[in-house]
C-alpha cells in the first residue's frame, strides 16, 4: 500500500471523528437553547405572586399560577396512587416470577404501550369516564311536550327533571336524531357538555352505558356539570405509569443477587415475605428511582389532560371538577394573542422544567453506586 | 431473567398463592390496557366507520361545517412532518450515538449522555412554546428564505413562507425523536461484543474503520429498530408539533405551506366538536394513528428483541 493511502485513512478517520463531534454538539444545542430562553424569557416573571396567585383575567396585569402548580401536584399525587401499586406489583411478577411465555408477552406489550401517543390515552379516559362521568341524569322519559320542545325525565328516585332543547341538543338513539323518537318509557341519560368557551349549554342523551353511571352514582361521582375533571385526568396520568413502572421495576429487581433469596429461603420464610422483605427492599431504591422517572415524564404530559382534567381558572374543590395543570396553562398561554399570557407561559415552563430536571439529575445522584457497581 | 430458588415448601402456602395471583393480576392489566385502548377507539369511531367507510382514508375534505370528514390530508402531514424529523434525526442521532461509544474520549462522554437524557425530558409543550417564539421566527426570517434562494427551483421550497408550517413541524419532531434515537442506539452500539473491535484493530483498521467494518454492520439490525422507535414517537408526537405546524388541514406541495397531523387535530378539535359525527370522525382520526404506532411499535420491538436479547431496553 503506498503512502497516499494511509493518509488518506487517517485523513477520513480524523474528518469522521470531528464530524460525529459536530453532530454531538448539534444534538444538545436545542436543549441548551431552550434553557437559555427559558432563562432569559422566563425568570423576570417568577416572583411569589406567580407561586400564590390565581390566574387573572386578560388586561390585568400580575396573577400568577398557584391553582396550576397545585393542580400538578395533586393530578401527580392521585395518578402516583393508580399507577405505582399496579406497576411495582407487575413488575415483581415480571422478575420473580419465571413463565417464559406469559412474561414475554407481557413486557412485549408494556413496551408497545409505552410508545402509544399520549392525545390517544386522552381520548380513551375520555370514553371510560369523562363521557359517563357528565351524565348526570338518567331516567324514564315521562312526558313531551306537545310543541316538541320540552320533556320530562323521571328520575329513578322518583324526581322529575325538565329538559329543554334547543339548537345545540344532541340525541344519541341508536341513530335517531330527533326528539319524535323519545316517547314516553324510553330510557335516557342527559350529559352537559361542555363546550370550549366553557358554557354549559349542549345536552347530549344516550340510552346506553347505565351501567357506568349506576357505578359512578353508587361512589357519589355523578354529580359532575360534565365529566372533565380531576379523576380522569390523574386516571389518564395513572394508566401512563403502569407500563413505565413495571419495566423498570422488573428492570431493578433483576439486578438483587440470587443469592439473597435463596439465603431468605433457606431460614425458612415464605416466598411472599422474602419478596417483600428481602428482594423489594433490597432494591427500593431502584424501585423509587424508576417511579421519580415516571412521575417527572407525565408531570409535562398535556396532549392527555386537553380532554379530561381539561383546565380551570379557579381553584378545584372537588374531584369531580375541571382542574388545572401547568402544562395545559402553558400550553393555553401560549396558543393566546396576549403578551402579558406568553410572559407567564414563559415563567410556567421554567418552573416546570426545573421539576422536571431537577429529578432528572437527582435520580441520577440517587443511583450513582448501582450504576457503578454494575460496571456502567 | 435471574434463577430461580429452589422451592423448599409447599406452593400451596396460602400467604404465597394469593402474592402471586395479585402480582400476576396487576402484570396482567397491560392486556386490559391495550384491549381498553382499542375498545374505546372502536367504540368511539363506530359511527364514522359505518357513514364514511374506507372513503375516510382517503377522502382530502375535511369541512365540520357540513359534517364532511376525511384524513387523509393528516396522514399526508403527519407522514410528511415525521418523515422530515427522520431526515433530521437518524443521521444526527446515529453519529452522536457513535461518538458516544466509539469515538468520545472518555470525559465527554458521562456529561454528554446526561445532556441527551435531559433533552429526552423536556416537556413537549415547552419545547413547543420555544418552537412558537424563538425557532419559528427564526426559521421564517434566516433559514427559510435562505432555502427558498437556494433550493427554491424544487416546488418544495417555493410559495410564500409563513412560519408555522409542515417544514417547521418536521423540525420540532426531529428535535423531539432525537434524544430517544441516540440513546437506544447508545444502547445497541454498547452491546456490541468487544472481540469485534478487538479483531479490526488487529487487522490495522483506524479508529473509524473499526467503527465502520466492525461496529456499525454488526448493528445494523438493532440501530434499524432504534430508528423505527423513532419513527413510532414522530407519528404520535402530539404538543409540540400543534404548536408549530400551522393547523390548516391541505395537502400542499411547497414545505413552507402549514399542515396537520392526526395527534395536532384531535389536540386542537376533540373538546370543540360539535356533533356526534364529528366527535366521532375524531375518534376514527385515533384509530387511524393507533393503528399506524402500534404496528411502527411491533416492528420497532421485535427489531429490538431479536437483535440484543433481553439485555438491551428501549429507553422512554
Amino acid at each position: 500500500m503506498d503512502a497516499n493511502n494511509h493518509q488518506w485513512r487517517k485523513a477520513t478517520n480524523v474528518f469522521m471523528q470531528t464530524l460525529s463531534c459536530v453532530c454531538a454538539i448539534l444534538v444538545i444545542l436545542p436543549l441548551l437553547l431552550v434553557f437559555f430562553h427559558l432563562l432569559s424569557q422566563g425568570a423576570s416573571s417568577i416572583n411569589w405572586a406567580f407561586f400564590t396567585q390565581l390566574p387573572k383575567p386578560v388586561g390585568e396585569a400580575g396573577g400568577g399560577m398557584a391553582n396550576a402548580i397545585l393542580g400538578s401536584f395533586i393530578l401527580i399525587l392521585l395518578a402516583s396512587l393508580i399507577g405505582v401499586p399496579i406497576g411495582v406489583l407487575g413488575g415483581v411478577f415480571l422478575s420473580e416470577y419465571s413463565h417464559r411465555q406469559l412474561n414475554w408477552w407481557i413486557r412485549f406489550f408494556a413496551d408497545v404501550i409505552n410508545g402509544v401517543p399520549s392525545i390517544i390515552w386522552g381520548m380513551v379516559v375520555y370514553g371510560l369516564v369523562v363521557v359517563p362521568l357528565g351524565l348526570p341524569f338518567r331516567g324514564t322519559v315521562s312526558a313531551v311536550a306537545a310543541d316538541q320542545k320540552h320533556f320530562t325525565v323521571l328520575e329513578p328516585d322518583g324526581i322529575p327533571q325538565v329538559f329543554t332543547v334547543d339548537a345545540q341538543t344532541r340525541f344519541k338513539l341508536g341513530g335517531g336524531n330527533q326528539l319524535a323518537s323519545l316517547s314516553p318509557g324510553t330510557d335516557v341519560i342527559i350529559s352537559f357538555h361542555a363546550s370550549s368557551d366553557d358554557t354549559q349549554s349542549a345536552e347530549t342523551i344516550y340510552p346506553s352505558s347505565l351501567w357506568r353511571v349506576a357505578l359512578l352514582k353508587a361512589v357519589g361521582w355523578h354529580n359532575s356539570i360534565a365529566g372533565f375533571s380531576t379523576l380522569a385526568g390523574a386516571l389518564v396520568l395513572g394508566l401512563m405509569m403502569i407500563p413505565l413502572i413495571m419495566r423498570t421495576t422488573e428492570e431493578v429487581l433483576q439486578l438483587v443477587p440470587t443469592g439473597y433469596r435463596e439465603a431468605a429461603l433457606a431460614l425458612g420464610i415464605a416466598q411472599w415475605r422474602m419478596i417483600a422483605q428481602i428482594v423489594l427492599r433490597t432494591a427500593m431504591k431502584g424501585i423509587v428511582t424508576g417511579v421519580l422517572l415516571a412521575l417527572a415524564r407525565v408531570a409535562g404530559e398535556t396532549a392527555p389532560l386537553l380532554f379530561t382534567a381539561f383546565g380551570n381558572a379557579y381553584w378545584t374543590h372537588k374531584l369531580t371538577e375541571p382542574i388545572a395543570a401547568l402544562p395545559l396553562q402553558i400550553f393555553n398561554y401560549a396558543i393566546s394573542p396576549y403578551d402579558d399570557w406568553h410572559r407567564q407561559a414563559w415563567a410556567g415552563a421554567l418552573v416546570l422544567i426545573l421539576l422536571v430536571s431537577a429529578i432528572n439529575i437527582g435520580v441520577r445522584v440517587l443511583t450513582r453506586d448501582r450504576f457503578s457497581k454494575r460496571g456502567a | 431473567m435471574s434463577t430461580q430458588p429452589a422451592k423448599l415448601y409447599s406452593a400451596s402456602h396460602w400467604g404465597d398463592r394469593a402474592f402471586k395471583t395479585l402480582t400476576l393480576v396487576m402484570a396482567l392489566s397491560v392486556f386490559v390496557l391495550i384491549v381498553l385502548i382499542g375498545y374505546e377507539l372502536a367504540h368511539g369511531s363506530s359511527a364514522a366507520m359505518r357513514l364514511f367507510g374506507w372513503g375516510f382514508l382517503t377522502s382530502s375534505d375535511w369541512d365540520p361545517g357540513k359534517d364532511h370528514y376525511g384524513a387523509l390530508p393528516f396522514i399526508f402531514g403527519t407522514l410528511v412532518s415525521s418523515a422530515i424529523g427522520l431526515i433530521i434525526a437518524v443521521p444526527l442521532s446515529i453519529a452522536t450515538a457513535v461518538y458516544l461509544t466509539e469515538l468520545a474520549p472518555q470525559w465527554v462522554r458521562q456529561p454528554l449522555t446526561i445532556f441527551i437524557e435531559l433533552l429526552a425530558a423536556v416537556p413537549s409543550v415547552i419545547l413547543g412554546l420555544w418552537g412558537i417564539f424563538v425557532m419559528v421566527p427564526w426559521l421564517s426570517g434566516h433559514l427559510f428564505p435562505l432555502l427558498q434562494n437556494t433550493l427554491g427551483f424544487l416546488p418544495l421550497f417555493q410559495g410564500p413562507i409563513f412560519g408555522p408550517s409542515i417544514l417547521a413541524g418536521g423540525i420540532i419532531v426531529a428535535i423531539m425523536i432525537l434524544p430517544i434515537i441516540t440513546s437506544v442506539a447508545r444502547e445497541i452500539l454498547r452491546s456490541v461484543p468487544g472481540l469485534q473491535r478487538e479483531a479490526a484493530y488487529a487487522l490495522g483498521a483506524t479508529r473509524w474503520e473499526v467503527t465502520r467494518i466492525a461496529v456499525l454492520s454488526y448493528a445494523k439490525k438493532g440501530l434499524f429498530g432504534a430508528v423505527i422507535l423513532g419513527l413510532g414517537r414522530a407519528l404520535g408526537e402530539t404538543m409540540a408539533v400543534t404548536m408549530v405546524i400551522g393547523n390548516s388541514p391541505q395537502i400542499a406541495k411547497s414545505l413552507f405551506a402549514p399542515g396537520y397531523t392526526l395527534a395536532s387535530v384531535v389536540a386542537n378539535e376533540f373538546s370543540e366538536a360539535t356533533t356526534d359525527i364529528y366527535l366521532s370522525a375524531l375518534f376514527e382520526i385515533g384509530l387511524v394513528l393507533l393503528g399506524v404506532t402500534v404496528l411502527v411499535n411491533v416492528l420497532a420491538q421485535l427489531l429490538l428483541k431479536t437483535f440484543a436479547g433481553p439485555g438491551v431496553k428501549p429507553q422512554n
